[in-house]
Order: C-alpha cells, then structure tokens, then sequence
C-alpha cells in the first residue's frame, strides 16, 4: 500500500531498526521520552580518543516515526566527531525521513535527534523542537 | 420503541456535517449540538450582561438566564443549585476540594484513597496535598478485566486513617463502571470523605449525586455536548460551609473592608470572578438535550454500540482490548492495542480515514505503567454514533494492519 508518511523505508527501520540494543560500558549516554506517544529512548555511544563517534547502539519503544528516526540516524553518525554531533539540526532527521512531518508527529521524529545531542554535550540538551514551520495539514479541511 | 441509533441520523450537529467524519472521540470532548450553539448564541445576542447587581432589565435577564441554567445543570444530577458550585473545568472542581478541605481535614500520618485508573487531575492534586501534609496514598488496584476490589477498600479503611476515597465514576481508559455508592458508604462508615469524578458519567448514564452520595462530586461541561470552560462540584451542603474559600475576590464576598471581608453565602462563596456565564446557559441547553433524548435511551443506545464495537474489535488478529469484558460493565468507550502498530500510528492512519480516535496514555501514566502499556488506542462513542461508525473504524484499522503487518 503506497503511504507517504509511512513510506517503505522508514517502515523498513521500524520493524527492523538498525544499531538496536544494549551496549557495555558505554562513553556516553542519554535517555528521553516523548510524553505525547510515550516514546522512550535510550542513546548509547562509544567514542575514541579523538570523540569521534566508533559505536552507536539506541533501545526504547514508541511510533514508527520516533523509532524509525532514530534507526536512520544511527546508521550517520558512525564517524562523526562529538562536536559535529552537537551541532546536528533538525534538518539531519527531516532529510532522512524525506517525507512531510506534522505539528503534532515533530517531537517523535526528531527525539532522537535530541538525546543523541544530549549524549554528545553530556547534560541533556535545552532543546526543544520547534514546531513552528512543520508542514500544514494536508487534504485542505479547513483549519 | 424507537432506539437512539435510530434516530441518531436526526440529530443535528453541525460539526458531523463535515464529510465522511467518524468521530469516536467523545471522551476527550463531545461535539455540540444545534441546540447548545443556539443557546450560546441567543444568550450572547440578545441577553448579554455581567450577573448579580445588575439593575437595569439587560443585566437581570442575564441573571435569569444564568440561574435557569444552574438550575437546569443541577437537576439533571439531582443536585441542589445552592450546592454546585461553577468551576472552570473538573480539574479546577477537584483542585478546589484539595485546596479547601484539604489542609483542614488530612494531617500528618492520615491517609487518602485513589484507585490506579485514576485520569491525573484525581492523582496529582492529592499527592500534592500529601507531600504538603505528610499523609501517603494508598491505591486501589484494578484487576485484569479493570475492576476495583471493595474488600481492598475495607483494608485500606480498617486504620481508620483514611480521610478521603477519590474514586472516578467510569475510567476514561478501561470504561469500568465503578460502584461508587458502595465506596461512598463504606467511605462514610469509616470516617472517611469521598470525591466522585464523573467526569465520564454523566453524559452516558443516569447520575443521581443525592443517591450517590458522595461529600462530592465533579464533572465537566464540555464532555457533555456542553462548552469548555464550565467545570462542575456539587457539594454536601455541610462540608461546603465548613470550608474556607478557594479563589478569593469579586463576587465570593459579602461585605468587604479596608481590614477583611465577609464571604458569601453557597454556591457564590466558591465562585470569585465573572463565572463562564454563557456557558452556564449552554451547559442548561446541553443537559435538556441529554433529557429530552431520555438519559435512559442514551444509555441503552451506547451500550449497544459497546457491545457491538467489543464483537468486532475481538474478532481482529493481534488487537488486545483493555478493561471490563461486557458492555453493561463499561461506559461508551473501548481501549485497545495492536501487536503491529503503536497507537500514535494507528491513530495517524485512521485519521486519514477521518475517523478520530485517541491514542496516548490518556492522563493516566500511573495505570499504563501498571498495564504494562506506552499507549492506548481508544474510541469512544456519543448519542450521534451508529454502528456505521464502528464499522468505518474497523475498516480503517484493516489499512493499519495492511501496512504494519507482515
């Protein structure tokens, strides 16, 4: 069935989501949720001398979008320097996804963005997504 | 005789209008009736005034109206109109009591009782008054069908500790219809207060608060094809006149000085500032809707279209139903999961169907945890419902396992 949101791809991830599961002894770490789907996330990275990202592995529960994000920016990130990972936008989710986020689905799609980053800096990051420019509702309802 | 679900197709609301709308979201809020925008309107256009001591004609038909619609409000719930008292919402009801009866009545070492599928606003304020206090909770636990145990209740009451049950009338996420005069008398006859939140109740089935009860019990006007901003407490006229003021300021007082201030008497007492005054009168209209329909009939008309959502829902491969097995233990409203799918995504795809559902945890953290749960899909069910919307609900979710099923 042709979805756009939920498009092969990012369906592909959510049911079998790459990088997934625990890590030992991880160099950094961060955790978040998403109380409007109840999303849990759990970010673990290992990282060499030069904090540049070696291993990522993430566990949590929640929708296809909050997990599928999760999955495909896990696969970016290997390589990259902890600095680089900071300065991640939203753009770095939103490409990946490729499709049309709504007001309401932006915190799950870009969760992951956020404990990632907040792995990276150390604290958990004062980042809220903003929703201000998400895509409007489709199918011209009137609003 | 001729079942609601017959004459659903008659009632008038604008909103359903829209085409292909299947609204299953009725827990969450109601949609309104013609007869409720009407009366908003007409009040708005053509009685306008603030309430109390107005003298002009204006301002005294503004009052008639508002305290029509008290009186209708009340005696839709077998209440006194001097003992409901106008909130802004069930939450502001409830914050009221804590607020007010609170200090005064749970101390250190006492102790209240909430049962686990309580929505947060009948949590959160009593844990606040807890930490306050020093008093604990102790929660009544929901069983695998989603019902509370009376001999646990006994238990808890046994110390003689407890100082208020707060028990919600219907869960808003399992549908169980809790026995809440047995928990208002055993609350009773152990020295205990109790608080009913019938927020879920009253548009779905007879609610007497006199048979009930309860020391009180809260509701809100927009789950009622009513308004936002109207919120509901009735009383016990002695408890209530024993409480101090909640909100203090215009319209609670008697007489005020530069020193102090003598308060007004029931329900006006609880009522500081310009109350939602056109929403009272809409409520009025909503209520009379409600009984002009027979409260009777939309009771027997949403219980057919909970049994005939539990038969279809069961029949779905890898769909899990929460709470209570029959529709006669349930209010109009089924919760569920789906193996394959989270319920933000169920929800997301239905909603390209237009069939609007709720999914999330409902302000219930506490009782997803203990079911094991992230997140629910619920669909919920008014007097404007017909079993066409059940079918349209399964069909939607057939596209959901379409695309999330292996």
């Amino acid at each position: 069935m042709d979805d756009a949101l939920y498009r092969e791809e990012i369906l592909e991830h959510y049911k079998r989501p790459h990088n997934f599961g625990p890590m030992e002894k991880p160099d950094r770490e961060s955790f978040d949720t998403n109380p409007l789907c109840g999303d849990e996330l759990h970010v673990m990275l290992k990282v060499d001398d030069g904090d540049v990202v070696e291993e990522v592995r993430f566990e949590g529960h929640g929708c296809a979008i909050s997990q599928a994000s999760a999955s495909m920016i896990s696969d970016e990130i290997k390589g990259m320097k902890l600095d680089d990972l900071a300065r991640l936008d939203r753009s770095a989710i939103l490409d990946l996804l490729g499709i049309d986020i709504s007001a309401t689905r932006m915190k799950c799609a870009l969760l992951s963005l956020k404990v990632l980053k907040s792995a990276a800096i150390g604290t958990l990051a004062d980042w809220e997504p903003d929703t201000a420019d998400a895509a409007r509702p489709a199918g011209g309802a009137p609003l | 005789m001729t079942t609601v679900s017959q004459t659903a197709l008659a009632l008038d609301f604008p909103i359903l209008e829209r085409e292909r709308l299947v609204y299953l979201d009725s827990a969450a809020t109601s949609q309104k009736p013609r007869v409720v925008l009407d009366a908003l309107e007409d009040f708005l256009a053509h009685h306008n005034a603030n309430v109390h001591r107005g003298v002009y004609p204006l301002a005294i038909e503004a009052d008639t109206c508002f305290n029509i619609g008290r009186a209708q409000i009340a005696a839709f719930v077998g209440a006194q109109p001097a003992e409901t008292i106008i909130t802004k919402n069930a939450t502001e009801a409830i914050n009221l009591v804590r607020y007010s009866w609170g200090p005064g009545n749970v101390g250190a070492g006492d102790a209240i009782v909430l049962t686990e599928a309580e929505h947060h606003s009948n949590i959160v304020p009593w844990q606040q008054l807890c930490e306050e206090v020093g008093a604990e909770l102790r929660w009544l636990e929901v069983d695998d069908e989603g019902m509370i145990s009376l001999d646990q209740l006994d238990e808890f009451l046994a110390d003689g500790r407890v100082k208020m049950v707060a028990v919600t009338h219907c869960s808003n996420v399992l549908g169980t219809i809790n026995p809440v005069e047995e928990v208002v008398a055993r609350a009773r006859a152990a020295g205990a207060a109790s608080l009913i939140d019938g927020s879920q109740a009253v548009p779905h089935m007879a609610v007497n608060v006199d048979a009930i009860g309860a020391d009180f019990y809260v509701w809100t006007g927009h789950k009622a094809y009513g308004p936002t901003g109207i919120g509901l407490l009735h009383g016990r006229r002695e408890m209530l006149e024993a409480m101090p003021p909640f909100l203090t300021g215009g319209d609670m007082i008697k007489t005020v000085s530069f020193e102090q201030a003598t308060f007004n008497e029931l329900p006006f007492k609880f009522e500081a500032g310009t109350p939602p005054i056109a929403e009272t009168v809409a409520l009025g209209a909503a209520v009379d809707f409600i009984a002009g329909l027979g409260i009777e009939r939309v009771r027997a008309h949403e219980e057919v279209i909970t049994a005939y959502a539990l038969s279809q829902l069961e029949a779905i491969p890898g769909l899990t139903i929460q709470g209570p097995p029959l529709a006669r233990q349930r209010g109009g409203l089924v919760s569920f999961t789906l193996d394959c799918a989270h319920p933000h995504d169920v929800a997301e795809i239905l909603g390209r169907d237009q069939v609007c559902v709720r999914a999330g945890h409902h302000c219930t953290q506490p009782l997803m945890k203990k079911l094991g749960l992230g997140a629910t899909t619920r669909a919920s069910f008014a007097v404007h419902n017909s079993t066409d919307d059940i079918d349209a609900l399964v069909a939607s979710l057939g596209r959901v396992i379409e695309i999330f099923g292996d």
